[in-house]
Order: C-alpha cells, then sequence, then structure tokens
C-alpha cells in the first residue's frame, strides 16, 4: 500500500513536470516564425487544411491568438494524439505515423545493445571484483577507465574504420527497408550495436566491481564462509544476489535512457531510427516533428529517473523510497 | 636502614634547576602547517595517474592558448585570404621523423602501370619525386604490372592552372631568379591534351585518352607550347629548353598562355603547388596534422578549435559554480518548504532534455544575440542542478553540526554562517564536481556541432566537433583529417576523469575507491 501510494505520488508529479515542459517547447517553437505555407507547392492545400484543423490557424489562414492555439494543442495533439503533418521533411504525410516507422531501428538498436552489454558487464564485473588487485582486475579496470571516458562517436569511427572499411566485415551503413529480423539486417546492425554496447559494457563492469567488493568484504559473507560454504556458493547464493540491488535498476535506467542517446551512432551509422528523424527535423525547421520527438525525449527522460527509483524498491522491500526520516 | 645514610649530606650545589632561565609554556610546532588545500594537493600528488592526468589537460590546453598566438603560419593567416592557395588533404610530415621513413607525409597505395608512368613523369618534370618508393610489384593475369608504392602527397598533387595578373606575374619571376626554384612550368599545347584532360594540370607528356602515358624510345614525349606570346618571359627555364641558350629561340618553350586586351592583361599559367607554396608563404610545405578537405592546417585549426572549446566550456563551468552555489545552499540550508519548492523546480527542468534546450536556444536566440551566447545559456540553463544538488547535500551535511550551532549562538546572521561556515567546509567536492563540468561540456558541444544543430564553422572559428563532422566523410580515404580532432577529444575525457578521481580523492580521503 505504501508502495503503491508512492508510485501514485511520482507518476502524477512526472505528469505535471511532463506538462509544463512541453507546453514551454509548444510555446517557444510557436512563437517562432512559421514557415508560409504557399511555399510547399501544390501539397499547399493539404498543409493549410491541416493547420485548421490542428487550430493553428483559421479558415482564412489567419492565425489564431497563442492561447487558443494552446488550448487547441492540448486537445488535439497531448489527449487526442494528433501531431499534426510534416511540414518541411515528409510534406504531408502524418507526423505520428512517421515517428512510429522510425521507432523499430532505434528500439531493436537498443535491445540488441543491452542485450549484448548486460551479460559482459555483469561478467567483466564480477570477474574483476573476484581478482581484485591482481593483474588481471588492474587490465579490465584501466580498459573501463578508457572506455567510460572516450566519446561514443569515436568509437563509432574507430569501428567503422577498421571493421567497415579496412577489414570489410561489416557493410558500411545499415540496411534501410523493413525487414528487422533477417540476417543481413542484423549484421548491418551490429557495428552501430557495438559502438552503442562499449560505453554501457564498461559502466556496468564498473559499476558491478564497486558493488560486489563492497559486498564482498562484508561481514555476513564471512559467516557465509565460516558456516563451510564454498567460495563458489558464497559468491553466488549471497553477494551475486545483494549486489544486483543497486545494479539492476541502473540497468533499466540505461535501458530507456539509451534510446535518447544514440543520436551520433544513428548518424554516423546511418540507422533511420527516431535520432536521425530528430536531427533532421530541426535542420529542415520541421517543427511538427520537433515538438513531438521534444515530448518523446522528455518522457523518456522522466520515466527513467521514476523507474530506477521505483524498481530500487521493488526489488529490495528494505529500502522505502521516499520515506522520512 | 642503611642506605639512609648515604642520602644525608648531600652538598646543594649539586642541585640545579632545569631550566631556570626558561619559561615552561606551549611551544610553537617546529614542523609547517598544513592548510587544507596544501593536505589535498600533497594527496593528489600520490596518485600517480592522476598527476599523469594533470599534465597531459596542462598540456593540451597549453598547446590550446599558444598554438593560436604563436603558431600562426603564413600559411594559416592566410585563411581568409581570397587567394589563398588550397592545398587540400595533405597527410601528416614531420620534417625531422619524415627522415627515418615515418611521419613522412606518404601513403601506401596500390596503382596500375598507368598511374605508376604518371606519378613517375610528375616527378620527372619538377624534380620532386612524387613514388618515394616501390615496395613491391606484380603482373597480373592480363600481363599488365601492378605496383605497390608509398606516394608523397605533397607532391602528387602537382600542378594547378592559375591566372595571374601581370604584377604577380613578374614577381614570381623575379623569385624564381633569386631562389633557382621553379614555380611556373612550361605551358602545354593544347591540341595535344586530349579533350576530356584539358583541365588535368599536370599533363605535359604525350598521353592516350585516360592519361596514361604514351612513351617515345622508352622515355616521356614532352608536348610544351613552343609558339605563341607568353609576355616576354625572361626567368629560370626549365632543363631540356632551347630557350636556355637563345631566350629569341622560336623553339623555346612558352610559359603562359596569355588572355584579355592590353588594358586588362591575364596570364594563364602551370604552376607547380609546392614550389607556389614556397613562394607565397616562405617556408617549405610541411604540416605536423595534414590539411583538411579546404586546405586548412589541422595542427593550428585543432587548437583554435580547442581554444573555442575550452574557453566556453570554463566560463560554464563557473557560471554554473556561482549559481549552483546559491541555489544549494539556499536549499540546503533553509530546508522544509523552501527546499521543497526549489527542488521541484530544478526537477521540472533537469526534465527538460539537453537536446530540445540546445536546439530552442539556437533557434530562437542565434539572431539576435549569436550562436555562441545562445550556446552558452543553453548549458547554463540546466547545468547548473547537478552543482546545486551537491552545495545541498554537502550543507545538509554540515548544518546540524556543533560549531554551527556554536556560531549561531554567538549571533553569526545566516548568511555568515551560510558562506563563512559550511560552504568552505564543502569546497573540495564543490570544486570536484565544477572541475567535471569542463568534460561533459565539451563532449555535449563536441556533439552538438557534429550533428549540425549548431554550426560554428567559419574560416576563423573552428570547434572540434565541426572537424570531426568536415572529417567524417573522408574516413575511408584520408583517416587523418578525423584523426586529430578525435585523439584530442579522447585524450582530453580520460585525462579529466582520471584528474577528477584524484581530486575527488584528494579532498575527500574517506570516498577513496568508492568507485573505481
Amino acid at each position: 500500500m505504501y508502495m503503491f501510494k508512492y508510485v501514485i505520488k511520482r507518476l502524477l508529479f512526472m505528469l505535471f513536470a511532463f506538462f509544463i515542459i512541453i507546453s514551454m517547447c509548444f510555446i517557444l517553437i510557436r512563437l517562432l516564425p512559421n514557415v508560409p505555407a504557399e511555399q510547399f507547392g501544390k501539397d499547399m492545400s493539404l498543409i493549410l487544411q491541416r493547420r485548421v484543423r490542428q487550430g493553428i490557424v483559421d479558415q482564412n489562414g489567419n492565425a489564431i491568438p497563442l492561447m487558443t492555439q494552446y488550448l487547441h494543442f492540448i486537445r488535439r495533439s497531448l489527449i487526442g494524439g494528433d501531431w499534426g503533418v510534416s511540414e518541411a521533411l515528409y510534406i504531408g504525410q502524418d507526423c505520428f505515423g512517421i515517428f512510429k516507422a522510425k521507432l523499430p531501428p532505434t528500439v531493436l538498436l537498443n535491445v540488441y545493445a543491452m542485450l549484448f552489454s548486460i551479460p559482459l558487464g555483469l561478467g567483466f564485473g564480477i570477474y574483476a571484483a573476484l581478482k581484485k588487485n591482481k593483474w588481471q582486475d588492474h587490465v579490465i579496470s584501466t580498459l573501463v577507465i578508457l572506455l567510460v571516458s572516450v566519446p561514443s562517436y569515436v568509437y563509432a569511427f574507430l569501428i567503422q574504420y577498421f571493421l567497415c572499411y579496412k577489414f570489410q566485415l561489416f557493410p558500411i551503413l545499415m540496411e534501410s527497408g523493413y525487414d528487422f529480423f533477417t540476417w543481413s539486417m542484423f549484421k548491418s546492425m551490429l557495428p552501430a550495436v557495438i559502438a552503442l554496447s562499449l560505453g554501457v559494457v564498461a559502466g556496468f563492469t564498473r559499476y558491478t566491481r564497486a558493488e560486489l567488493t563492497e559486498v564482498l568484504t562484508s561481514e555476513y559473507l564471512l559467516l557465509a564462509r565460516t558456516k563451510g560454504l564454498t567460495r563458489a556458493q558464497t559468491t553466488l547464493r549471497h553477494a551475486l544476489r545483494n549486489s544486483m540491488v543497486p545494479i539492476f535498476p541502473m540497468i533499466i535506467g540505461e535501458f530507456i535512457g539509451i534510446m535518447s542517446g544514440s543520436l551520433i551512432i544513428e548518424n554516423v551509422f546511418g540507422v533511420p531510427g527516431v535520432g536521425a528523424l530528430y536531427v533532421n527535423s530541426i535542420t529542415a525547421l520541421d517543427y511538427n516533428f520537433f515538438l513531438l520527438l521534444s515530448a518523446f525525449y522528455t518522457i523518456i527522460g522522466l520515466a527513467a529517473n521514476i523507474l530506477v527509483d521505483i524498481s530500487y524498491g521493488f526489488i529490495d522491500p528494505r529500502i522505502r523510497m521516499g520515506s522520512r526520516k | 636502614m642503611t642506605n639512609k645514610k648515604n642520602y644525608t649530606n648531600i652538598p646543594a650545589e649539586k642541585f640545579a634547576f632545569v631550566s631556570a632561565e626558561r619559561k615552561i609554556g606551549d611551544e610553537k610546532f617546529e614542523t609547517k602547517q598544513i592548510g587544507y588545500f596544501a593536505d589535498a594537493f600533497r594527496r593528489f600528488c600520490k596518485n600517480k595517474s592522476s598527476v599523469v592526468a594533470a599534465i597531459i589537460i596542462l598540456i593540451l590546453v597549453l598547446y590550446a592558448i599558444l598554438v593560436p598566438i604563436f603558431g600562426e603560419t603564413t600559411y594559416s593567416k592566410a585563411l581568409t585570404d581570397t587567394t589563398y592557395l588550397t592545398y587540400t588533404k595533405l597527410l601528416p610530415k614531420n620534417n625531422f621523423l619524415s627522415k627515418y621513413g615515418i611521419w613522412d607525409g606518404t601513403s601506401t597505395k596500390d596503382i596500375t602501370e598507368a598511374d605508376y608512368l604518371y606519378f613517375a613523369a610528375m616527378g620527372m618534370e619538377t624534380g620532386r619525386p612524387v613514388i618515394t618508393k616501390v615496395k613491391s610489384s606484380m603482373v597480373d593475369e592480363k600481363g599488365k604490372y601492378l605496383f605497390n608504392c608509398k606516394i608523397d602527397s605533397y607532391t602528387s598533387s602537382g600542378m594547378l592552372y592559375l591566372t595571374l595578373t601581370e604584377e604577380q606575374y613578374k614577381s614570381i619571376q623575379k623569385f624564381q631568379l633569386e631562389t633557382g626554384i621553379q614555380v611556373i612550368f612550361p605551358a602545354v599545347n593544347q591540341k595535344e591534351v586530349p579533350s576530356v584532360l584539358v583541365t588535368d594540370a599536370n599533363i605535359w607528356f604525350k598521353c592516350n585518352q585516360k592519361g596514361a602515358p604514351v612513351l617515345k624510345d622508352g622515355n616521356f614525349a614532352n608536348i610544351y607550347k613552343t609558339t605563341g606570346n607568353d609576355g616576354d618571359y625572361n626567368s629560370q627555364r626549365v632543363a631540356g629548353d632551347p630557350g636556355i641558350e637563345d631566350p629569341t629561340s622560336p623553339d623555346r618553350y612558352r610559359y603562359a598562355q596569355i588572355t584579355g586586351d592590353s588594358s586588362s592583361i591575364s596570364y594563364n599559367v602551370r604552376l607547380y603547388k609546392y614550389n607556389y607554396f614556397i613562394y607565397r608563404y616562405g617556408y617549405e610545405p610541411s604540416f605536423l596534422f595534414g590539411t583538411n578537405d579546404k586546405g586548412q592546417d589541422i595542427f593550428t585549426r585543432l587548437a583554435s578549435g580547442a581554444r573555442f572549446s575550452f574557453i566556453l566550456a570554463i566560463t560554464i563551468s563557473i557560471i554554473n559554480l556561482f549559481l549552483g552555489t546559491v541555489y544549494g545552499a539556499v536549499e540546503g540550508y533553509y530546508g522544509g518548504a523552501v527546499d521543497m519548492l526549489m527542488e521541484r523546480f530544478s526537477d521540472i527542468l533537469s526534465g527538460v532534455p539537453f537536446m530540445v534546450v540546445a536546439t530552442l536556444f539556437q533557434l530562437h536566440l542565434a539572431k539576435k544575440v549569436g550562436v555562441v551566447p545562445a550556446l552558452l545559456f543553453a548549458f547554463v540553463l540546466t547545468g547548473w542542478i547537478g552543482i546545486a544538488s551537491t552545495v545541498r547535500m554537502q550543507f545538509y551535511r554540515f548544518k546540524g553540526q556543533e560549531y554551527i550551532l556554536a556560531a549561531r549562538t554567538l549571533g553569526s546572521k545566516d548568511l555568515r554562517l551560510m558562506f563563512k561556515h559550511i560552504f568552505p567546509n564543502s569546497l573540495g567536492t564543490i570544486i570536484t564536481s565544477s572541475v567535471m563540468i569542463i568534460p561533459g561540456v565539451m563532449f555535449s558541444e563536441s556533439s552538438l556541432t557534429y550533428l549540425g544543430i549548431i554550426n560554428l564553422d567559419s574560416s576563423t572559428m573552428t570547434s572540434v566537433g565541426t572537424m570531426l563532422a568536415n572529417g567524417r566523410q573522408f574516413l575511408s580515404s584520408f583517416p587523418h583529417i578525423i584523426f586529430f580532432p578525435s585523439l584530442f577529444i579522447s585524450l582530453l575525457e580520460i585525462s579529466f576523469n582520471l584528474f577528477g578521481n584524484g581530486l575527488r580523492d584528494a579532498f575527500n580521503p574517506a570516498l577513496r575507491g568508492a568507485d573505481d
């Protein structure tokens, strides 16, 4: 019951924050000079029609006052899910439809990256913690420092240069098309997946190692050993489980956070995903897309935060999130 | 009781006061006092990797400061010049190391027989070899030779056609006579050049439609122009020119093609880029990091980009430090409802994705206040939140302690308590987190400029991200263009991470090893 209340409270605050942020974005974007519809030639009537329907202009093409536009926006876009049509990139096409079509590559890329990095990160972390202060640990720790610090686009360039150009193991850019589960598509995604995972693997390794070494030196582990459990048993049954408490929320947070963090990787490997759409919408000044994607990134950021906090409480009932002293 | 006798009659002079003339009291320490920062510095110096990182950062900062001031060459200064010689995509070359065959501006390539002859002809005409070394050769199934050679990028760009005014033409002639360096090479009889290759200034020999030299008796056959007016060329001539012996010989090579009438006469000449470079800029071309696709020197350009990034990052760090400290101090010190409200405000603000903020600020402000201030505002808008929460935690930690109570009892006002008593105690943590803003800002800035959301590129200004974005298209053919900016930013991020770890451990020994 306590948890339920906490979750509701957080969710309500998240909605509130989201609402404020998106309202600010909306007003700031609408204050920008709008591109006149005449510029789009034959698609003009279509765009004008949609603008009327969106409540941006009235039947005669005159702008409606900003606050009225805002009310229309809340009713039609936030509640009704109609985000208007693209006015520069895919002229006349529905924004939300295109956004939905661009989502699968991004999500898939991140799912692969996660599938790749969770076992590797945890594995290296556990190994380093068990071999603490031996050469294996030093090698892993040095690599972690390197991988955590070097910007992800630098790996992307290195991977693209060596794996794609020099040794020609993978195609240079990701395949286009919508057959996401073919072998060739998977192969073409692999460089991007590797580039995306390296930093995440390093992050997980570092965190797991830190948590596990802390648990491994605790008293109850000593007790477990004196009871007669082997080292493997204590590590697997006692230490690992307890060290998972802070690691698991981190995995969830990372999974959600990574969706917005792959703008550059998507750009380098030509992934036809949301990141590319966002960058293109800015360069083409397609405000409807920009508003929609801002809402998307905002909600992802907020949701990641909340999920991390909530999952702490669910995984370890001893932690009571948001409790007073 | 026999012993007692021994103790009687001890002469009084045997007794003396230990320190009769010295006052016994508190003594000053002989050792030097070690302050908070000196102590932190001592601990920092014990951490080898952090010290190395600090030195690397120092070198990078010095590079960014000194190179744009002192390292400017006549070439990199000429960037805004209209007659700027675009000497593009040269490979990195160091004059000292090139003697040992490394870092010498060459690349190893597989070339065909035709290419081999073409390059050999270029080398023969100019006297500076293009193919510096043939590593291996083989014959393919069609009986053609294939060569694997080292090609010098500085000489392989060869000649260019340029239209000069009379003044420039005379000035180059004078330079040639003074130095003996041949800049202008004889004009070519255009009728003998295949029409598709007319723009190729490197052709001075009989060739087929594809530009492959056609040999005559095993030698290149020149097609220099021997008719027409070249405006009384009276400077150094190339070897084999009949004009050397008799400057009025009708068979002498002509060095320019004259167009225009007598009022605005212009000379179309074949210039050798390498020597033209010496003429224009006064030294032999040699670029430590090579040049990019626009012919800009990467070494100086990267330094000015780095300088921009450093200035931006440090400014933002200072502003954020100030804002965050004030905000966090108020939150942490007053607590309660004030804290709650302010926390919610910063929660909402931190929910705005940085990309969105940066874009909105660019769209709204870039035209009014300029691109850089708009970027600065975007960084400041959400950047202080991290510092504020650090400061808030520190204030919560210290505000309940006894020495604060004591100071309050003595009548200290809130402001004095906050900034005289609590703030100095949390200074170490705050410094560490504000130092760590710098690499974060540089990373975000390079990402934004790389993606093209922010455009900082101009002839006088650049940023590391812009250089990355420009080099990206030449990743396969000229990786050096992207390599040096990448190396710079990677080195910087690694060093700052290690440096930050060292700072944290030094200021806060209790946290030592908490996350490494």
